[in-house]
């Protein structure tokens, strides 16, 4: 048995990066430590006797098994027959990954959209309007003494995250770790994490964006009614005070106002209190991010043509219209005739009626598990789980990149997601018999030189 | 407001710790049904239209429906709200409406909760297959 320590996890946001594992002579993974309950039954599913190892194609109705160069040819005549189809998903995998599907992308003339879409897409909406004020996770370790969660709940969604970074960790000006802090919670429901705030506050649902409008009242001292959003105005005025009083704060916020009406307005006025708030103190804001590498396909996507995601390459170039070029928009607008989803499960987790678009058309889900996505598709090709079987980059909720460790070795067969999307482009490009868009012709234009005038010359000119 | 049997509620949907383990290689088990075939209601409206903990439901908004079964929740008061943690159920229900953001409206959903005994509540995979084609082939 070996013990194999500084494990990433590739769960969460949160990216908790001091996982072990004991590990038997066999490869099996007996039993980790340090992860959080969902983190560890990550680990310890990978290996489950009943995950599939071998590409499936939709024959006569029913998944039928093939060999990996079967399910590689068949998902590249999808994606070269297509006119217009979709990318999905990236988040559960690496950078690397991702980069490799954008190229696809560019070459097939699709739209690259990762998960963001439905969950911190109205986040980057915002940004985008209004910029935004934030910092890093040892920051708030080291210095943050008013912690607010709102619309988010960290004991389910980032187990790790209050303990770790955010509330009970003991930074240098926070030396008494949650006794130096103050915790303030907004939820419609009296979450756990709400239950041990220092002050709850319980809005009526939807109507986030009012309260986060009578805050920014408070800060200025300004007259409020009796209530707003069924907060009660004595209430309002006392968190008020708390940020205003904080030597630092920081909001973190999640699918509660992401998803909820207002979507990417809610987010607008929650960087504006934080905004209002630096007028007495120091505060910052940070969006939960779910997946642990769902910033990092936004950074990829960001590097590479400018913007975070929804990203349409039917013209020849990147365009970026999130509510007409995101996924969810497409589908619904039968605007895509083929899908590759990848670390991810829209089907699970899509609304029914996009979900019934991407099982009308073909689609190839790349995933290793059974999930209702890999069960509606044409193709499924099982893939090596990053952070365990594959190493890679990811970027923590931060934006801090950390390099995910392979620890075992995938089963006999499998390919990681990068050597799939890969060798389908390979494929693709064979098949539509036209170079890469994107790296040979690149390689083919000769370099412009520009050589300086030399100084005899200008001195020429001069005279 | 809520009348015999019949509540009308505001729909939220989200993440739970349950939620977050079955989703990780138990998505075609009865281990994800537990963890997000489930509806959560506040204790006082169960009592309100008598509904049962343990007892399956139908759900229904104006883009679908679908049998869960009804839990207490442990996070009230939150009367007039009910919760189903995010996946294949509370999908059947939510608004796909985006908005022209590319976010659907997976809170703030009007829906009504009514009793449906000897209804079974589907696993994820054959709700997914028996509210879609089921996929195709290429």
């Amino acid at each position: 048995m070996r013990t194999v320590t500084d494990i990433v996890c590739p769960f969460c946001g949160t990216l908790c990066d001091d996982i072990e594992a004991d590990i038997d002579e066999s490869g099996k993974i007996l039993q980790t430590r340090n992860a959080c309950v969902v983190g560890d039954n990550k680990f310890m599913t990978l290996q489950s006797p009943d995950r599939h190892l071998h590409p499936r194609i939709r024959k006569g109705g029913e998944l039928v098994e093939c060999t990996m160069d079967e399910a590689i040819n068949k998902a590249a005549e999808i994606l070269a027959n297509a006119k217009h189809p979709v990318y999905y998903g990236w988040s559960s995998t690496s950078c690397e990954a991702t980069e490799a599907g954008m190229a696809l992308t560019e070459d097939t003339g699709g739209i690259i959209d990762n998960t963001a879409t439905v969950c911190h897409g109205p986040s980057l909406l915002a940004i985008h309007t209004v910029g935004i004020s934030t910092c890093t996770l040892g920051e708030i370790i080291n210095r943050a003494d008013c912690v607010v969660y709102w619309g988010c709940n960290p004991v389910n969604a980032h187990p790790r995250h209050m303990s770790r970074y955010s509330l009970y960790k003991r930074g240098f000006f926070t030396e008494r770790g949650k006794s130096d802090r103050t915790e303030i919670v907004l939820d419609v429901r009296n979450t756990e994490t709400a239950q041990k705030a220092d002050v709850f506050l319980q809005p009526e649902q939807g109507r986030d964006y009012e309260l986060m409008d009578a805050l920014r009242v408070a800060f200025r001292g300004e007259p409020l009614p009796e209530s707003v959003a069924g907060i009660p105005r004595k209430d309002i005025e006392k968190v008020a005070q708390l940020m205003k009083d904080s030597r630092f704060g920081i909001i973190f916020f999640g699918m509660g106002l992401t998803q909820t009406r207002g979507k990417h307005r809610n987010i607008d006025i929650a960087i504006s209190v934080t905004t209002d708030l630096n007028k007495y103190t120091k505060f910052l804001i940070m969006p939960m991010r779910g997946h642990y590498n769902v910033t990092g396909a936004n950074q990829v996507s960001l590097w590479e043509c400018g913007f975070p995601y929804a990203v349409d390459f039917a013209r020849g170039f990147p365009r970026y219209n999130p509510g007409e070029s995101s996924t969810t928009d497409v589908l619904m607008h039968n605007e895509v005739d083929a899908a590759l989803v990848i670390a991810a499960d829209p089907g699970a987790h899509f609304p029914i009626d996009m979900v019934k678009r991407l099982a009308s058309i073909p689609l190839i889900a790349v995933d290793p598990h059974a999930t209702p996505t890999t069960e509606i598709a044409t193709v499924h090709i099982p893939s090596a789980m990053v952070g365990a079987e594959d190493e890679g980059s990811a970027y923590r909720m931060d934006n801090v990149p950390i390099r995910m460790r392979k620890f075992v070795e995938p089963p006999e067969g499998i390919l990681t997601d990068k050597e799939i999307i890969e060798r389908i482009h390979e494929r693709v490009k064979e098949l539509k018999g036209t170079p890469s868009v994107i790296y040979e012709r690149a390689l083919e234009k000769p370099a412009v030189t520009v050589t300086a005038p030399s100084f005899d010359s200008l001195l020429q000119k001069a005279t | 407001m809520s009348s015999d049997n019949v509540l009308k509620a505001n729909l939220i949907t989200g993440r739970t710790v349950e939620q977050g383990i079955a989703i990780e290689g138990f998505k075609d088990k009865p281990e994800y049904i537990d963890a997000a075939g489930v509806v959560q209601v506040d204790p006082s409206d169960l009592k309100a239209v008598n509904i049962w903990p343990g007892s399956t439901v139908l759900a229904k908004s104006d883009y679908g429906e679908v049998v869960v079964k009804a839990a207490r929740s442990p996070y009230g008061p939150h009367p007039g709200i009910v919760f189903i943690p995010m996946g294949p159920w509370a999908n059947q229900i939510v608004n796909p409406d985006t908005d022209t953001t590319g976010m659907p409206s997976f809170k703030g959903i009007s829906v009504t909760i009514t009793p449906a005994p000897g209804q079974k509540v589907l696993d994820a995979i054959t709700l997914i297959k028996t509210t879609t084609k089921g996929g195709v082939e290429a």
